[in-house]
């Protein structure tokens, strides 16, 4: 299997966990015809494409296969839709057509997957396409009803004119005839400086339903005769449930049952259903359990460090990075830097806990859920159901937040296995924020040791970056492994060139004498994709081991970068912008951090400035930070996740860690896993360099240079470097 | 049986008397506006008013509402969506994900209920409600914004 799938279709992983036969290859072996999508659209003739649908009175419905989760992908595809379209924006809206429909329709829609900052840059091709497609159909169909030749018409706000007669009509009036017609087989495409709707910074189309709570959520659905379930899974991970005892509880209000929950995944819990979700959990709580705990009971955190400990300095090693000789430079060093660093397991935590509703019948089984990857969905309701995937169907929700959970269907297989149990009644499954924080897929933990060489004249004549740690790949996509090698441990610190999918995280430097490489340490803590992934901790031990090694050397942190990234003239550009707004070098009395990177497809920097006072206390007062993602489809959404991504990023680097005692997360709510708030958060000011020519991502590079600029601007206020984090477990005056 | 005056209605339920103002807004009366995020009043996402004081529902007994109180959710903040506070987001497009915004701006409004002209430092201290999409600094200039709107009114 190719590594080429790691970004392009998470789906693939995800259907790969309960089906190792790989079997659901989707799209490809599927029965069509009879689906939802004859029920849904009986309106096929307002359909222009599979992208556009146009009524007659003009408003123009653009369909979105990726999912939303708050970064704002649902506009950027709309408005390049609306872009080719030349319609009139104000009379757009959206919908998710159901991944149902686009197994019937032969993947039209193509990818649902939602992650690695692909929504937009993995999308914009085809979806302009489909756009520019549907005008042209549009303005054939004009022509035809005048008689005139096509490429004598326009298109402008969804009006179609002829320039010679002067006619004009509405899209909405010639859409039914532009739906007969076959599309075009070539479309050309517009070039993105002559954009008028894509490229600015329009507003959200699903802001208004946010402002007013009517906005249904999956933990909002309400389907008739509907019944609420709360669930515990096996408390550690690999135990089974062994008994519990529902007399206990079924004569409590509103209990009408208790079902074992054990899914293809591996879950093995219980559930309790009722007519309302505080009644079930409060049915749940009172319900004796016994568990086996399984293998993994005596997982705490020292074992976890001993392991990651285990692999610093190990043979068994796999290689992501090299370049030159390192062991000559170190043996000819003037001097040798040398720290180690570790990051902690963390939790997704988005606000919205996991949840889905399931409505199951012996020919039918629908979900409704926040899912990252409807698809993905779609086959877990399918196993879990055991009904032919042609039986069912998922209708996805806007996400009370993603960033990378909601990528992977356990709470599906879950919501369909209680559903089962009550055929016919429209089950929906809530988790608590308990489970949701026992039940994660973490953030791998992992640690580094980095050792560089310099010369009499502070050059950086050798590099070696030793990750010890978990791989995402092995737990989750064991298939994808190389000769066992987990080539995403590398993202942004990765050599160029040794694969595709990596060189989008490629390592922003050139260094003559480098390597990195890993030493594979995998404890019984289930990782997983969490915004940004690999490239956090990568970015943390590189940018703040670069200061390290500056100060040793007695350079500028920001020339000492600089002389590596004579070619990254973008990364470098992006360095610059941030040093330069921030007052990098100033005699101001500031302490101020930066750090650089190249992921996601984007060059993205940052520059902190902090306050330590003199008990600890630590303020990040202004952020200054920069992005090139070579095209901007909307600024004031790049900006969002620009400054959302600092909360993201420096609620990690400042509070969060998952801890285990006897196996069990210690951490079951916000109180034990904090979280930024709005006294936490510094000023931010964002640059959008967009320097044309590609499409970068957006929602998780600037991820990665949140925490190591504010760990170096600790440095820079307290000569204390933090090279274990969270940083709230260290005392920054000591 | 619980009786609450809830966005100008009186409505009866009949619910155990420690099941929390959250759960009977969501579940007995239908109104899903207000959301579950933690359960412990540690974020802020289950924020209402009880006479225009923000209150965080999810901890809070039904039975501790007297039905002289008035209760006032995200969906009765405003007939139209035109609250000051909703305006100022809508100028800023101030939500990611959302989920949490119903709280963040219910918590807002209760703010300038109280304080008309909060300064940085007030809204340090009086808005504590967890957002992980991170809209914190839309959220800080979306109250500066409702305020002068409010004034201006």
């Amino acid at each position: 299997m190719s590594m080429n799938d790691i970004n392009v279709s998470r789906r693939k992983f995800v259907i790969g966990m309960g089906a190792t036969s790989a079997g659901l290859t989707l799209g490809l072996s599927l029965p069509m015809g009879q689906t939802a999508f004859a029920n849904h659209h009986e309106a096929a003739t307002k359909e222009i494409n599979a992208w556009v649908v146009i009524d007659p009175d003009d408003t123009v419905t653009i369909r979105v296969a990726r999912s939303e989760m708050g970064q704002g992908t649902l506009t950027g595809l709309a408005q390049l839709v609306a872009e080719e379209l030349e319609c009139d924006w104000d009379k757009v809206t959206w919908e998710f057509p159901t991944p149902g429909e686009n197994l019937a329709r032969e993947r039209v829609w193509k990818d649902y997957s939602t992650g690695g900052s692909q929504g937009l840059r993995g999308s914009q091709q085809y979806v302009r396409e489909g756009g520019a497609t549907a005008r042209m159909m549009l303005i054939q169909a004009a022509a035809n009803k005048w008689g005139v030749p096509a490429d004598e018409c326009t298109a402008a706000k969804s009006v179609i004119t002829h320039k010679g007669s002067g006619k004009s009509t509405t899209f909405g009036k010639v859409a039914a005839a532009a739906a007969k017609l076959t599309p075009p087989e070539s479309v050309t495409l517009k070039d993105p400086s002559t954009w008028t709707v894509a490229g600015k910074s329009l507003k959200r189309l699903d802001t208004d339903d946010k402002l007013t709570g009517k906005l249904v959520y999956g933990a909002d659905i309400q389907l008739p005769g509907m019944l609420l379930a709360s669930i515990k899974d096996c408390p550690v991970l690999g135990g089974k449930l062994v008994s519990y005892d529902e007399s206990a509880i079924k004569d409590m209000p509103g209990v009408k049952g208790v079902v074992e929950v054990k899914t293809q995944l591996g879950n093995n819990g219980v559930a309790v259903v009722a007519d309302t979700w505080w009644r079930a959990n409060q049915a749940l709580e009172a319900l004796p359990i016994k568990w086996d705990l399984g293998p993994n009971v005596a997982l705490n955190d020292a074992g976890v460090t001993e392991l990651l400990e285990s692999g610093l300095d190990a043979d068994d090693a796999f290689t992501g990075n090299w370049n030159g000789d390192v062991k000559t430079a170190f043996a000819s060093a003037d001097r040798m830097v040398e720290a180690v660093y570790k990051c902690p397991s963390q939790n997704h935590a988005p606000m919205e806990p996991m949840n889905a509703t399931a409505v199951y019948s012996s020919d039918r089984c629908e979900v409704w859920c926040p899912t990252q990857n409807g698809e993905s969905a779609l086959a877990a309701v399918a196993e879990a159901s055991g009904l032919s995937i042609d039986k069912c169907d998922v209708h996805k929700t806007i996400l009370g937040g993603g960033f990378g959970r909601r990528g992977m269907p356990d709470y599906v297989h879950q919501v369909v296995a209680i559903a089962k149990a009550f055929p016919g009644t429209p089950i929906k499954m809530q988790w608590s924020r308990e489970e949701d924080q026992r039940h994660g897929f973490f953030h791998p933990t992992t640690m580094a040791k980095m050792r560089g060489s310099l010369d009499k004249d502070g050059n950086l004549t050798g590099l070696h970056m030793r990750i010890s740690g978990q791989s995402i790949l092995a737990a989750l996509m064991p298939g994808l492994l190389q000769n066992g090698a987990d080539f995403a441990t590398f993202q942004g610190v990765v050599k160029k060139g040794i694969h595709p999918a990596l060189d989008q995280h490629a390592m922003s430097y050139d260094f003559d004498n480098l390597v990195v490489d890993h030493a594979m340490r995998n404890p019984p803590i289930r990782p997983g994709f969490w915004r940004g992934v690999n490239v956090n901790q990568n970015a943390i031990y590189l940018e703040s081991f670069m200061d390290e090694l500056a100060e040793a050397a007695g350079r500028d942190a920001l020339e000492f970068r600089l002389a590596h990234m004579k070619n990254n003239p973008r990364g470098a550009a992006v360095l610059k912008t941030v040093a330069e707004k921030s007052g990098w070098g100033n005699d101001d009395g500031k302490s101020r951090g930066l750090a650089a990177l190249y992921a996601f497809g984007s060059y993205v920097a940052a520059c902190a400035d902090v306050t330590v006072d003199d008990r600890g206390k630590l303020k990040i007062d202004r952020i200054v930070a920069a992005t090139d993602c070579g095209t901007a489809v909307n600024p004031q959404q790049i900006e969002a996740q620009v400054e959302g991504s600092f909360v993201y990023g420096l609620s990690a680097a400042l509070y969060s860690e998952i801890t285990f005692n006897e196996g069990v997360v210690v951490e079951q709510n916000f109180h034990t896993y904090p979280s930024m708030r709005i006294v936490d958060m510094p000023k931010v000011e964002t640059t959008v360099m967009p320097s044309g020519g590609f499409f970068g991502g957006v929602g998780e590079p600037t991820i990665g240079v949140a925490a190591p600029a504010v760990l170096n601007a600790i440095y820079a206020a307290t000569g204390k470097r933090v090279r274990s984090l969270p940083i709230k477990d260290q005392n920054l005056r000591a | 049986m619980a009786k609450l005056n809830i966005n100008g209605e009186v409505r009866e339920v009949d619910v155990e008397g420690d099941t929390p103002l959250l759960w009977v807004i969501r579940e007995q009366l239908g109104m899903t506006g207000t959301k579950y995020a933690c359960g412990i009043a540690q974020c802020g996402a289950c924020t209402v008013h009880i006479d225009g004081q923000a209150v965080r529902s999810c901890v809070y007994p039904v039975s501790s509402v007297t039905p002289s109180q008035k209760i006032t959710t995200i969906e009765g903040l405003s007939e139209t969506g035109d609250h000051p506070v909703q305006q100022a987001w809508a100028e800023l497009d101030t939500p990611q994900c959302g989920y949490c915004q119903p709280g963040m701006i219910m918590a807002s409004a209760a703010l300038l209920n109280d304080n008309p002209n909060p300064s940085d430092a007030d809204i340090d201290t009086q808005i504590t409600n967890i957002c992980r999409c991170g809209t914190f600094q839309r959220v800080r200039a979306g109250i500066h914004r409702a305020a002068d709107i409010k004034k201006n009114s």
